[in-house]
Parts: structure tokens; C-alpha cells; sequence
């Protein structure tokens, strides 16, 4: 990233007013949101590679359909964060409430501290790496991606879920309907190292050697063996976006 | 959708400034409600002496009157001051039978909260314009909870708004909507309780006074709620001596919490808190489902 950070100050400027000038921005461009104080909607809708780095907690939908471009909170951020995000990197320090990362298609989103309840609802294939806990009912109806937790899980993990996977490193309260532990695979371990990796300092030392997986059972939902191609095609695509985010 | 703010001082610091602080907070859950607001404040009075607020919404009441009445039913003194449509009385007399009474004997009117600590003032419209009106920022007190509603199970009234006490010292605010009130409120009107609206918060606020009448603590209380109430909750609950929060086992309705040495805060959301004194230095953290929560004075 190059040049000067572009500075907001949530207590002089509108949210509006800086989701328009991250809008505009061309790549490479760098911001620093101050004073957000639990502001909503910050630093939503990004879609060039740019670097946003927010100093202080923030509220509902944070980074929201992020695609892209990097967003680095300092604090806590409250329900949504990073809902539907598509590519690109967002990073929390601190905690996040409910709801984190929900339907993220793909792209990487880092939680240093916990995350709050259902944290990866019917995740479309985004990677999510919790330094904490995660609440309970995470990765309800997750469909694609990974989520890893180097923490404990709540109840209810993983409950119906489709074809995302689990990595816990902690306890688990107990694991919904149709999920169930799987095997540790290579390629399971080689997608922990690379996750790990790129969440750094947030996944708190954690090897990939010290996770159980969990997946689903594929009793619940109408898996057939005939649509296994397109499920194949899927995780392919979503395995291909989130490398290319890695990498940069 | 509703917005709740709750803040208790657990120092001397900022009880000169409670209702100021309470105010400034409310202000930023505006647009989680902005049908109606209300507030209860808790100072410690006068010992001995028992404060009655009454709400007269469109009556004109003759409040001396009253007051003078009341003295005749109780056998004690009773002074009234009215503050807009609001009157808070006060004597040394039953304050749930003053309650009562005023709900048989003045028509229309209705009792927001009884206790010797409690004042409680609720209004339909902007919850900025409902604080400055009954003077929420020029309020002390050792711990209050305010509320900006969304209506969704009754109609938009002042009656309809939080919060809601039937018992002594006791309010509660609510964000959420309960499934078996209906059956609950005549569960409790069988074993006593009287209600005044057809709000289901108030089945929840009725439902822990019976509770805590019944000799359980406010925390006893709450795990009655826990397996009695069937609906989506996010409970703040004031008592004489603090507050204690509830949500239920799914918690889908939002809570935050913050702590310093000097006092506890709880929002709908940070953004609430963030404007506290010493708010970047406080523990803050989501409170889990199910579990009961509960500051107190006498700890």
C-alpha cells in the first residue's frame, strides 16, 4: 500500500460520507477511520484493494459485502461483521458479536478475540479464523469455506450443516443436528496451515496438529452423488478466490 | 426492534451526573425506537417515605385532591408534586395501596411505579424530547434504566411504553416480544397481580414482582423467567438496591455490556456506551444466553 493515509474522523464526517470516499478510492489507497464509537455500517462495500485501518470499536454490518482491499478494526465490532463478505481480508484485534461473517461467499475474515453467537451463519464459502471462542449455533447452514476456531465452541456447532468445515482447537459444547467429527486429513492440515498462517498473531499459536474437524453427516440436507461435480466446482472456485486473497 | 440503556453506579464518581449520563446514552438508541420512550431513576429518598408515580396522560386531575383523599384512606401524610402530565406522590404510608387505589379511584389515570427509591416517566414520541421534558439529564441517583420502543405486540400509547413495574422498586425494560403472555397474565392475575395495559413486557415485569413477593430474589426470579417465559428477550431489570440483566436461551435480541470501578453500563448497543466517562477503559462484553447477570449496591 502506498502513500499517505486518508483520515476520517467518525465525529466530524458522516459514515456516509467516508463509505463514499472508500467507494471512490482507486487501489492502493490508504484510511484510517478515528472515533468510531460503535458507529454502523463502516467501511461497507469496498471493492477496490485498498487499506482501511479503523482505530476503535464499531457497530452493526462493519465491512459489510466486502470484496477486495483490507480492513483492519482496532475494538470490538457488534452484529454482522463482515456480513456477506465476497474476497479480501477483514480483521478485527478485539471481539465480535453475533452474527460474524455471515453468508460470506469468500475472502478471509480474522477475529482475534471471541466471537459472539452463530458467528459463520450459512457461510457461502469464506474462511473465518477465531482466536477465541465462538457462541453458539456457529456455522448454522454453513454451506462452503472454513471456519477455525483456536478457542472453545458453543452449543449447537454446525447445526444442518452443508459442505463447510469446522476446525475447533478448544472444547465443544455439543454439535448440531446432522454435524459430526471427521478425520484429519493432509489437505485438512495443509488448509489450517494456511489459514493460521494468514491469520498471524490472532490464531494464537495454534498448529494445525491441534484441531479436530467437524463436518456434515449429510443425512439431513438431500445430498446425492450425482451433484458431487458441482460441489467439487464450488469449493474450487471459493478455495481459488481465498488463495489469491492470501497471497497478496 | 427497541433500544434499552441501563447504568448503575457503583461509586459515589458519577451519581450527581446519573441522569445526564442515562440521557446521553438513550439519545444514541433513538433510532432503535422512536415510537415512544421512558425512564425510571433510583435515588435513595427519603427513609421511610414511599414515592408513587402516576400518569394522567390528557386528564386534568386535581392532584391536591387526591392527595387529600388518599390521606383520609391511609391515616398518613401524602404530598404530591405534578410534573407535566406525570404526579409523584409521597407518604409514609403502603405505597401498594395508594397504588391500588388510584387505579380504582381515578379513572384513566395509571400508577407507572411505586417504591422509595423509584421515579418512572414514559411518553409516545422522541425519546430526546420525553427525557427533556420530565428532566432526565437534572436527575441524581445511584442507578436507572431508560427504554426507546418499536411497538410490536400492542399499540403505540404511553401505557404501551417501558418501563414497566408492578412491584415495589421493581421495573423492567424489554427488548423483544413474549409468545405466552396472554396465558401468563391470567395465571398471574389468579394469584394476585393487577395489570394495566395489554403490553406482554408488563406480563414479564408482573411476573418477577410475583416472583419476589412470593420470597424469591431477583435472581431467583430470573430463573423462573428462564423456564416460564416462552418468547425472544432481552431483559434489563432495576431493584432497589441494583440491576441484574436476562436474555433468553437464543438471544437474538442484542445486549452490551461495560464495566469500570466506577459504574456498569448495558445497551442495546456499544454505540450507547462509547459516550461514557472512561468507556475506552472498560471491560465490555456480550452477555451470554441464559445466564442472569446482577449488580447490586449492598456487593
Amino acid at each position: 500500500m502506498s502513500g499517505v493515509a486518508r483520515v476520517f474522523d467518525l465525529a466530524e464526517v458522516s459514515g456516509r460520507e467516508l463509505n463514499q470516499a472508500l467507494h471512490d478510492a482507486p487501489s492502493g489507497e490508504s484510511f484510517e477511520v478515528v472515533n468510531p464509537r460503535g458507529a454502523h455500517a463502516v467501511a461497507c462495500g469496498i471493492t477496490a484493494d485498498i487499506n482501511v485501518v479503523v482505530r476503535g470499536s464499531v457497530g452493526y454490518y462493519c465491512a459489510g459485502m466486502h470484496e477486495r482491499g483490507r480492513v483492519l478494526v482496532e475494538g470490538n465490532a457488534s452484529t454482522g461483521l463482515a456480513e456477506n463478505v465476497m474476497s479480501g481480508v477483514v480483521h478485527i484485534t478485539g471481539n465480535a458479536t453475533m452474527s460474524a461473517g455471515a453468508t460470506g461467499c469468500g475472502g478471509l475474515l480474522v477475529v482475534g478475540g471471541n466471537a459472539g453467537a452463530r458467528c459463520g451463519i450459512s457461510m457461502k464459502g469464506v474462511d473465518i479464523v477465531v482466536g477465541g471462542n465462538v457462541g453458539h449455533m456457529s456455522a448454522f447452514m454453513a454451506q462452503a469455506g472454513n471456519l477455525v476456531v483456536c478457542g472453545d465452541a458453543a452449543a449447537d456447532l454446525g447445526d444442518s450443516i452443508y459442505e463447510a468445515q469446522i476446525f475447533v482447537r478448544g472444547n465443544v459444547e455439543s454439535l448440531g443436528a446432522d454435524c459430526v467429527r471427521k478425520e484429519i486429513r493432509p489437505e485438512h492440515l495443509d488448509t489450517l496451515g494456511r489459514l493460521l498462517a494468514a491469520a498471524g498473531e490472532a490464531a494464537d499459536g495454534a498448529k494445525p496438529g491441534d484441531f479436530r474437524r467437524y463436518g456434515s453427516a449429510r443425512r439431513l440436507y438431500n445430498f446425492t452423488i450425482d451433484n458431487v461435480d458441482a460441489l467439487a466446482a464450488a469449493a474450487e472456485t471459493a478455495a481459488a478466490t481465498n488463495t489469491e486473497v492470501a497471497g497478496s | 426492534m427497541c433500544g434499552i440503556v441501563g447504568l448503575f453506579c457503583k461509586t459515589e464518581t458519577h451519581r450527581h451526573e446519573l441522569g445526564r449520563l442515562t440521557a446521553v446514552m438513550l439519545r444514541e438508541m433513538r433510532d432503535r425506537g422512536p415510537d415512544s420512550a421512558g425512564f425510571a431513576v433510583y435515588d435513595p429518598g427519603i427513609v421511610g417515605r414511599t414515592r408513587i408515580t402516576v400518569l394522567a396522560e390528557g386528564l386534568e386531575v386535581d392532584w391536591g385532591q387526591v392527595a387529600a383523599a388518599l390521606e383520609r384512606v391511609l391515616g398518613a401524610e401524602v404530598t404530591v408534586r405534578p410534573v407535566h402530565d406525570h404526579a409523584v406522590f409521597s407518604t409514609g404510608g403502603d405505597g401498594r395501596t395508594v397504588r391500588q387505589w388510584i387505579i380504582d379511584n381515578v379513572a384513566g389515570a395509571s400508577v407507572l411505579s411505586y417504591g422509595d427509591q423509584i421515579e418512572l416517566y414514559k411518553a409516545v414520541g422522541d425519546p430526546d424530547l420525553v427525557a427533556e421534558r420530565y428532566d432526565l439529564a437534572g436527575r441524581a441517583g445511584t442507578h436507572a434504566l431508560a427504554h426507546t420502543r418499536m411497538a410490536t405486540e400492542s399499540a403505540v400509547t404511553t401505557n404501551g411504553s417501558h418501563p414497566f413495574v408492578t412491584g415495589a422498586d421493581t421495573c423492567l425494560v424489554h427488548n423483544g416480544s413474549l409468545s405466552n403472555h396472554n396465558r401468563l397474565r391470567r395465571f398471574l392475575e389468579a394469584r394476585g397481580e393487577s395489570f394495566q395495559t395489554e403490553n406482554d413486557s408488563e406480563v414479564a415485569a408482573g411476573y418477577l414482582s410475583w416472583r419476589m413477593r412470593s420470597g424469591d430474589t431477583i435472581s431467583g426470579a430470573l430463573e423462573g423467567a428462564l423456564s416460564d417465559l416462552d418468547g425472544f428477550y432481552t431483559f434489563a431489570i432495576g431493584v432497589a438496591d441494583g440491576f441484574a440483566i436476562l436474555r433468553d436461551p437464543i438471544a437474538c435480541k442484542p445486549a452490551v455490556v461495560a464495566e469500570t470501578d466506577d459504574w456498569v453500563a448495558m445497551s442495546s448497543e456499544y454505540r450507547a456506551i462509547a459516550r461514557l466517562p472512561g468507556a475506552n477503559d472498560a471491560e465490555i462484553w456480550e452477555p451470554e444466553p441464559a445466564r442472569i447477570y446482577a449488580w447490586s449496591l449492598a456487593a
